[in-house]
């Protein structure tokens, strides 16, 4: 009975393999007809349920198959959104590091083929950097008014009275009216604060927890305090010499070589200690080896306007005479003389980028430069004139007139009419100074010390192998021995910090000219001709000087042949190509047969 | 809370009201959350202020004022326990770290430097010869046995331990050429006495003699020998090239071709049919097993001592000649070699490839071996000691790490193949340092001074003499070759490339 059943299951089957293939105009009527031989078959089915048996395993075989191809999507939908996620472009722009140059030509394949493995390698870490600034976990600060209230009216208890306290108890003064007025330094992981009065009172102190390190009197002027490379060092520029001290207040180093040292900078990836004195000396002081670098005589007087760039390590000195000139240990004139101010200049200050710089004068205007092309960007007038200028982190600039601190927001946009933040300090102002990493900023005065909080300065998020302000004594050391051991020579100190990393593309002359200087003497000059000397009486000076300007036409003649020769064939060449370009004018258009 | 921000003015109202209305102890830490809806904001306004202790972000508002401080909780930055690593959170802005270049330059120079002074890659001396070391094979299956064959007996050598592990006479006089199984269970040597024996790798037990498996007499004397990567047969030179199967005694092929004596013979480790050997007219011939003449030879100008199949590139091999050289030639293009590696200052005796196939190592008659890259023409490295006599035979172990040398004053001796490695297991930070240095060197490798540290090399006083020395006479006859060329009819005197020079012909 069951080989019965089979051969009434196979006759339809072998009926289906000899139609026509279906097409999808037929779909309906065909779908009709199997209908109703399905319902015969069911019919037959019922009468034998092994051979429903058999059937559904075939259909489940077929569907299995389905399945099979269809195994890549399980669901059967495919990806709407296939790949990774695209990374914004400004995102990605934040982090691109040069310009990608062309590839080599095809016959140096293995040449292009590291190129194009190394900017395949690039763009990776590129867009990975890009990704990974999402996961970064503090969000800048800010400060908004009402819709006409405006931000430098809001005060500092305002502030402190809509933060939390951790954040209130930024806002804090000291009151030091004995020795004032003071100068400040923070340390670049902004952790630890560095005051320096102008009548000897030096003090450092741990300025978020207000634990202080240590406090004497040098029982000198102070011109300028610094923190050198870690909390543990500072060095103050005294009376007479520049001395050293360490956080506990004990005199290290007494550096004779450093006098009348007014304005000091910290260099803190070269290690180098840079003062410029009162008698016009730009020195330069190797911290991690005690040794003076290069002392440069500017030749410029007086100097106590001092600034660094923090992207290229050059330091930026302003005269009386309204100049600013930049400088490094490797050159003993000025790489740039800058006229900024009609008066003397002020005050200077660069920001973190290194693009733009900030000038002020006695001329009572703030001036705004980009330093990358030396452009004038924005000119201000301020009444008073501002004294210090200090740039933050997020490109906030404060500048103080007398004994008001205005901060200013994004001066190289869109002229700014209006400071961002205000604050009137109780003495005149002497040093101001952001803090990094904290929207706080430092103002010493005549009566001793403010920490104002100006939301929005200060870089929220750290690198924790960079500076991290909250590093223990474990990671600093191993910090200072990694930064030690990259400490970057003084020579490398340029305009233009990338470029070690760029092809040195010396032209055919340039290494010509090195050639000749590395030689002594010129390889490839032409010998010079001398007559050789001959006999009955043809050695004589007029024929000698005769046979002497025949050769030197002769040469001449042969320049000039070269020259023709090659104007002719630039000639040819042209016209070859114009004819040719004629040519395919003439087959291109289809319209111009409807030219008149 | 950036889009939140932009809320309707009735929104804060309303909640400046309730702030009025709620205790007082709020007023100095209010933290505003808006939203949309006013009935919501008020509900939410009193559920927040209740939550507001846990918020530490400051996000507030007052006199319609919006101000956020930076206000970092330490737990977030500071480890948790003693126990725990350090957080370090990173933050990769450009503007961040600045002077990456000078930065990175500086890194790679002191990688430089610390690659130089931990260059030590002498690791042991095996002595216990009693006369000089001929010839060495590898064990194919274990890495720590090596055997050595001298010219009067012959050891096997554990490498782990530095110690002789078994001793036997095999030959009358000299040990030529020695070779292991491809199953690593037995080895053959030939010797002066114009034998082939073949050994059992295995230590016979106490009290059995040290006899060998097999011995074959040979009518000459045999120079090297080989086995095939797979199959039971060697093959052995003297005065002709003989292939044998070994379960025969008489050799199935034998090939010559107008030359009394060969040097070396080797197969190729890839195309296990195809062999190799040197002769002493100069040439170099090609076999095919499968073939009853030889498949072509190429003639230089001097001998070749060796030759070495490259394991990874099939068609390649380099021979070690005679006039200072080493040639590696594409077997398929035997009319000039494709690279020609100078810097030896005496005939080149022995060379053997590195497994990767990347460099090789060559032994010389100078007293020094050099590391060569097999598309450099210049050595990458150069090992010498003091006590180093003419280096006679070299082999590169199967693990990359190492390089045995064995030399004329009966000793032989281990090196780092890469002098200034970390040897043992590293942890995976070093690792990662490792290769990080090792990106530096390579990304700066073209700055002056990274290049003069790196190439620096300390040479024998005799050796750096000599090179200079050669430099000239080089220097000499190209002077003069050009002064010639310059001199005489243009065309009359072609330039012949140095690849060239070395090849006299090509025979087929």
């Amino acid at each position: 009975m069951a080989a019965s059943s089979e051969t009434m299951l196979k006759k339809p089957h072998v009926g289906k393999k000899r139609k026509p293939p279906t097409r999808y105009w037929e779909g309906t009527e065909e779908e009709g007809k199997n209908d109703g031989k399905k319902q015969k078959e069911g019919d037959n089915n019922e009468q034998t349920p092994q051979q429903n048996n058999t059937r559904t395993k075939k259909g489940g075989k077929r569907g299995g198959k389905r399945g099979g191809a269809g195994k890549k999507v399980i669901s059967g939908k495919s990806d709407p959104f296939p790949g990774s996620a695209p990374v914004p472009e400004e995102k990605l722009n934040k982090f691109k590091r040069g310009v990608k140059g062309e590839l080599p030509p095809r016959p140096q394949y293995k040449l292009r083929d590291v190129v194009i493995r190394s900017e395949a390698a690039s763009d990776l870490a590129q867009k990975q950097n890009a990704r990974y600034d999402l996961m970064l976990p503090e969000d800048a600060g800010f400060l908004e008014g009402d819709e006409d209230e405006d931000t430098c009216t809001i005060s500092q208890d305002d502030i402190v009275d809509a933060v939390d306290i951790t954040a209130g108890a930024k806002y804090f003064s000291l009151t030091l009216s004995q020795f004032g007025p003071y100068r400040l330094d923070y340390s670049k992981t902004g952790r630890h604060l560095l005051l320096g009065g102008r009548r000897g009172h030096v003090t450092c102190l741990d300025w978020q927890s207000k634990q202080l390190m240590c406090e004497m009197n040098v029982m000198e002027t102070v011109n300028d305090v610094k923190w050198l490379h870690s909390e543990a060092l500072f060095a103050v520029a005294q009376k007479k010499w520049l001395y050293i001290y360490d956080n506990k207040g004990i005199e290290l180093h007494c550096i004779r070589k450093f006098n009348d040292v007014l304005r000091m900078q910290f260099l803190p990836y070269h290690f180098l200690l840079a003062t410029a004195s009162a008698t016009g000396f730009l020195q330069y002081l190797d911290v991690s080896v005690g040794k003076e670098v290069v002392a440069i005589c500017t030749k410029a007087g007086r100097l106590d306007v001092m600034a660094h760039n923090p992207h290229n390590a050059i330091i930026h000195l302003g005269h009386s005479n309204g100049t600013v000139t930049l400088w490094t240990p490797n050159q003993r004139e000025p790489l740039v003389k800058m006229l900024c101010h009609q008066g003397g200049v002020r005050s200077v200050a660069v920001d973190k980028t290194g693009t733009y710089m900030v000038t002020s004068g006695m001329d009572k205007k703030l001036k705004v430069y980009d330093i990358r092309a030396y452009r004038p960007l924005q000119s201000y007038f301020l009444p008073a004139g501002a004294s210090c200028l200090s740039l933050s982190q997020r490109g906030l600039l404060s500048a103080a007139t007398g004994d008001i601190v205005q901060v200013y927001r994004d001066v190289w946009g869109i002229p700014v009419t209006k400071p961002y933040m205000a604050h009137r300090a109780k003495g005149s102002v002497w040093g101001v100074h952001f803090c990094p990493f904290e929207d706080v900023l430092g103002v010493g005065h005549g009566e001793g010390f403010t920490s104002m909080v100006v939301p929005g300065a200060g870089e929220p998020n750290f690198d924790g192998l960079d500076a991290n302000p909250y590093r223990s004594a474990k990671q600093r050391q191993e910090w200072e021995v990694k930064a030690l051991l990259e400490k970057i020579q003084p020579e490398l100190i340029g305009l233009d910090p990338s470029q070690l990393s760029q092809v040195d593309h010396s032209t055919w002359e340039q290494r010509h000219v090195d050639r000749v200087q590395v030689l002594g003497f010129d390889p490839l000059a032409k010998e010079k001709f001398t007559p050789r000397l001959k006999t009955k009486g043809r050695s004589s000076s007029g024929k000698v000087e005769k046979r002497k300007k025949q050769v030197a036409h002769e040469d001449q003649r042969d320049v000039i042949r070269q020259t023709v020769e090659d104007r002719m064939k630039i000639d040819k060449e042209r016209k070859e190509k114009e004819k040719k370009k004629a040519a395919a004018a003439g087959q291109k258009s289809a319209l111009d047969r409807f030219r008149k | 809370r950036r889009d939140s921000s932009g809320t309707s003015r009735s929104n804060w109202k309303i909640n400046t009201m309730i702030m009025k209305t709620n205790n007082s102890i709020y007023l100095c830490r209010q933290s505003f959350f808006p939203s949309r809806n006013s009935f919501f904001s008020l509900i939410f306004s009193i559920f927040f202020f209740l939550m507001e202790s846990l918020v530490c972000a400051s996000f507030i508002h007052i006199h319609a004022m919006k101000v956020k401080v930076l206000s970092r909780n330490p737990d977030d930055y500071v480890r948790e326990t003693k126990l725990d690593i350090q957080r370090v959170p990173r933050n990769y802005d450009p503007s961040l770290h600045p002077f990456e270049v000078p930065r990175e330059y500086t890194r790679a120079l002191n990688a430089t430097k610390l690659e130089r002074v931990f260059a030590k890659p002498f690791l042991a001396s095996l002595d216990g010869h009693r006369d000089g070391v001929n010839c060495m094979a590898k064990h194919p299956k274990s890495l720590s046995t090596m055997l050595s064959g001298s010219c009067d007996g012959e050891v096997v050598w554990n490498l782990t331990k530095r110690e002789c592990v078994r001793t036997l006479q095999a030959h009358e006089g000299f040990v030529r050429g020695m070779v292991v199984r491809f199953c690593g269970t037995s080895f053959f040597t030939v010797g002066d006495d114009k034998t082939i024996k073949q050994w059992k790798m295995e230590t016979p037990g106490y009290g059995e003699e040290e006899e060998p498996l097999n011995t074959i007499l040979g009518k000459s004397v045999f120079t090297s020998i080989d086995h095939h990567q797979k199959e039971g047969v060697f093959v052995t030179c003297g005065q002709q090239v003989d292939i044998w199967d070994e379960q025969r005694s008489s050799p199935i092929r034998s090939f010559s071709w107008g030359v009394d004596s060969f040097s070396c013979v080797r197969f190729n480790p890839v195309e296990t049919e195809l062999l190799a050997s040197c002769a002493s007219d100069r040439s170099i011939v090609l076999y095919d097993m499968r073939e009853a003449t030889p498949l072509k030879k190429v003639i230089m100008n001097m001998r070749s001592n060796t030759l070495c199949w490259n394991p990874m590139e099939a068609y390649n091999f380099t021979c070690s000649n005679e006039d200072y050289n080493l040639y590696t030639y594409d077997m398929r293009y035997l009319d000039k070699p494709f690279t020609v590696h100078m810097d030896h200052v005496s005939a080149v005796l022995d060379v053997d490839y590195s497994p990767t196939g990347k460099e090789f190592v060559s032994a010389s008659f100078d007293k020094t071996i050099r590391i060569f890259p097999k598309d450099s023409g210049h050595s990458r490295e150069v090992y010498h000691t003091k006590r180093m006599q003419h280096v006679i035979s070299i082999k590169w172990s199967s693990d990359n790490k190492y390089i045995l040398s064995a030399s004329d004053e009966m000793n032989i001796r281990l090196w780092k193949a890469n002098a200034s490695e970390k040897l043992g297991l590293l942890a995976p930070r070093e690792k990662a340092a490792v290769n990080y240095s090792q990106k530096l060197k390579e990304k700066f490798q073209h700055h002056p001074q990274i290049r003069r540290i790196s190439r620096h090399r300390h040479l024998p006083k005799s050796i750096y003499s000599q090179s200079k020395e050669l430099r000239v006479m080089k220097e000499a006859r190209r002077r003069k070759e050009r002064n010639v060329r310059k001199h005489s009819k243009p065309g009359s005197m072609p330039v012949v490339t140095e690849k060239e020079k070395h090849v006299v012909t090509v025979v087929k």
